[in-house]
């Protein structure tokens, strides 16, 4: 294969000189600053209206409004009983191009479900945000629109959402108790299978 | 003959034989539900619809048997507009739940729709309800609205197994396939029904939603429960452990085979696979302690070439290939060896399952290391009367005779009691244990060295009929766990008889250099389907022929 060789490109005589480059920039800084100051005064009093001037955001107290389909952190919804609207059919986690989501699926009491997730993890760590698992759902289970953008975490385990984060997207990690009903392997827990059917709104039919 | 065109090409079939398989023998794949070549031909569920030449109207290939100078076309027009109206009516009351389905991959209705399916559906009126999820028996479930009625699942119960528990109940759109009021779906064939079942109707509850159908791998095998040595399919995943309880093997799926188990499979062959992802051995042990596989063969090695060899014993397995039971042959020439051992016959029938629950017994007798069974059936293939059995090498040791002692993977507390296995490891000078699970014997033995479960290695079977078949190698054994023939020849390299070969296909190439009944086989020779050995009488079964 040929080698492409790039020079660094040489300093002029002038630029090696550093005070005159400092004039130039602060030149270019201060165009921008009078041009925006004059502009933000002139748009106080109605006038120049159809020239924009730079804006700043306060993120984080301010958030930037995104557009609709904007694909952010995913979510999973629920039915009117609390549970997950997800059946367990393993098609997200199937699409996955980053294979970043975990299913175990179990038997649901009531036939017509057939089935649904005991377990339902994402890693945002390795998640590529394409968003095929939203496409992809058959019961409109996953949702790509909590608007939560902010996925910076100290670990690569707090990249992991369970199935009570995803549930809940206020919930944060390190979820201190959990109050989800169905059964389900709870992280809380250490694991273990935690809740059940009975007593839900699921009636298995005779 | 009858001289037949199909699609063209000409074919000479036997009288009475039907377009759907004069069609097979061209290549030629018409669309099926209700059709088996096992069972009887029903004709209903009108799928495999053909166009013959001078005759008005469609034709149900399964049930059409042809006649000189038919000519019939498979594709075309009007047969694939007559299998989309089929198709239609099939799925008029089909809940469409393809996403929860476990059939959802391998589902002829799907794979038939996408062929020749109505795009746009015409039906909207409200589908009939019928039961979900109904326990038929042990291993089978029933989904009422999945089920086509295309009744194979009856007929494999009246015709294959004869009990006769499936029937099918009302009339018209409210048709459903049951089982009779008190029955069970228990017979020892049961799950059968499952995999000649078209669609998701019939599921395994054993492996019901533990995986999706396209994460599986697949890979041929033979199965190991009893000397018949089934033909069959093993369906398993690797890469999604967090799947089927970190399994391994998820389920199992007959092979077609025409002359050992055409296209069924026992329950217990199936279902008795759960040793091979549940306690293994995982490491070499010395009298408890994890060791290393160089000390462990190092050591028996020395305590081989130390000791006379009239007072080595081995107790082989027949559990073992004919590869590493000729290795450890001709390994432990002059040394007391067996393959025998005293076990209770199991259960047996006059169908598949065989009394004797060792997949490779009749490999241990064609190579002398096991003695006739009484009441030999199987052709003039039993072995030679002065072999020593497994019993009388046992007394050996107890009674101090032996230095060395290797154990292939049986239990000594289960075959000969505790208190004679206790004396057996104290009277012995070295007891090695070669196995692949955790057992009473385990505790015993000084040396445990961990071997690959059959489905993790290569080699070959001998049947009862005396057809050898290779098991291939469906995955690799888990880490710190090897194979019998290389811990074989490595202790021949370290005890200073080295051997040419180097794997599996080369062992069995001089296996039939050495051996008259192996003379002229090789892996390509056996192919899949496996071939009998010299002198067997390797029957073709009839049961299989539909009742008429």
């Amino acid at each position: 294969m040929a080698v492409k060789v790039v020079r660094r490109p040489e300093l002029t005589f002038w630029e090696k000189l550093y005070l005159p480059q400092i004039f130039c920039g602060m030149k270019i800084t201060s165009r921008h600053f009078f041009k925006n100051l004059f502009l933000h005064i002139a748009h106080l009093f109605g006038r120049l209206q159809h020239i924009p001037a730079a804006a700043t955001i306060q993120y984080p107290e301010e958030l930037r409004p995104l557009m609709s389909r904007y694909r952010s952190r995913h979510r999973l919804t629920r039915r009117d009983d609390g549970s997950p609207r997800c059946v367990g059919c393993m098609l997200c986690e199937t699409v996955c191009p980053a294979r970043c989501i975990t299913i175990v699926p179990d038997e649901h009491p009531d036939p017509d479900v057939e089935k649904f997730p005991v377990r339902f993890d994402i890693d945002l760590g390795m998640c590529v945000y394409c968003g095929y698992c939203v496409e992809v759902c058959p019961e409109d289970a996953i949702r790509m629109d909590t608007g939560i953008l902010d996925l910076a975490a100290y670990s690569r385990e707090a990249m992991q959402l369970d199935i009570h984060e995803l549930l809940d997207p206020e919930l944060r990690k390190p979820v201190a108790a959990c109050d989800l009903e169905f059964p389900h392997q709870c992280s809380v827990h250490g694991g273990e299978m935690k809740g059940g059917w009975e007593g839900t709104a699921v009636t298995p039919s005779s | 003959m009858p001289d037949v065109i199909i699609d063209g090409q000409e074919v000479s079939v036997p009288r009475g034989t039907t377009v759907i398989q004069a069609a097979e023998q061209l290549g030629i794949f018409i669309p099926r539900y209700c059709y088996h070549p096992g069972l009887s031909t029903a004709g209903n569920c009108r799928i495999c619809l053909v166009e013959v030449e001078k005759n008005p109207k469609l034709q149900v290939a399964c049930n059409l048997p042809v006649t000189d100078g038919m000519v019939v076309h498979t594709r075309g027009e009007a047969a694939e507009d007559g299998r989309r109206a089929v198709l239609e009516f099939l799925l008029a009351n089909h809940p469409l739940d393809c996403p929860v389905c476990d059939q959802s991959g391998e589902c002829d209705l799907q794979n038939f729709y996408m062929k020749f399916g109505l795009y746009d559906p015409r039906f909207h009126e409200h589908k009939v309800k019928k039961k979900k999820a109904v326990q038929l028996g042990p291993h089978v479930m029933l989904d009422q609205e999945r089920c086509i009625l295309c009744s194979r699942c009856v007929r494999f119960t009246e015709e294959i197994t004869e009990t006769g528990e499936l029937g099918i109940f009302n009339r018209g759109d409210r048709a459903e396939l049951a089982i009779y009021p008190g029955g069970v779906l228990d017979n020892p064939y049961s799950t059968n029904v499952v995999d000649i079942c078209p669609v998701g109707a019939l599921t395994e509850r054993e492996s019901r939603f533990k995986v999706r159908v396209w994460y599986l791998s697949s890979a041929p095998t033979v199965c190991n429960g009893c000397s018949r040595g089934c033909n069959m399919d093993m369906h398993f995943v690797l890469d999604r452990p967090h799947l089927n309880d970190g399994r391994r093997v998820v389920r199992v799926k007959p092979r077609h085979n025409p002359d050992v188990n055409q296209w069924w499979l026992c329950d217990a062959g199936r279902y008795g696979l759960g040793w091979i992802d549940e306690g293994r051995l995982g490491e070499v042990r010395e009298r408890g302690a994890t060791s290393t596989w160089d000390a462990a063969l190092a050591a028996i090695a020395r305590a081989m070439q130390e000791s006379d060899r009239s007072r080595v014993g081995v107790i082989a397995s027949a559990q073992l290939t004919c590869e590493e039971l000729f290795l450890i042959r001709e390994i432990f020439d002059g040394a007391r060896v067996s393959a025998a051992v005293p076990e209770e016959p199991g259960a047996c029938d006059d169908f598949l399952v065989e009394s004797d629950k060792n997949p490779n017994t009749q490999g241990a007798r064609l190579l002398g290391m096991a003695g006739p069974v009484i009441g030999d059936t199987t052709g003039g293939l039993g072995g030679s009367a002065d072999v020593p059995d497994g019993q009388a090498i046992a007394q050996a040791a107890r009674s101090g005779e032996l230095d060395v002692l290797w154990v292939f993977g049986h239990d000594l507390v289960e075959l000969f009691g505790a208190e004679s296995a206790h004396e057996i490891a104290q009277n012995v000078g070295l007891l090695v244990f070669s196995g692949t699970n955790e057992n009473a014997t385990v505790e015993l033995a000084q040396w445990v060295v961990p071997t690959a479960a059959y489905l993790e290695k290569d080699g070959t079977f001998v049947n009862c009929e005396g057809r050898v078949q290779r098991i291939g190698r469906v995955f690799a054994p888990p880490a710190g766990v090897r194979e019998d023939w290389s811990v074989l020849l490595e202790l021949a390299e370290r005890s200073g008889r080295p051997r040419d070969s180097h794997e599996p296909r080369t062992i069995f190439a001089a296996l039939a250099a050495a051996e008259a009944a192996f003379a002229g086989l090789t892996y390509e020779s056996i192919g899949t389907l496996g071939a009998p050995v010299a002198g067997s009488a390797a029957r073709v079964m009839s049961k299989a022929e539909p009742t008429p």
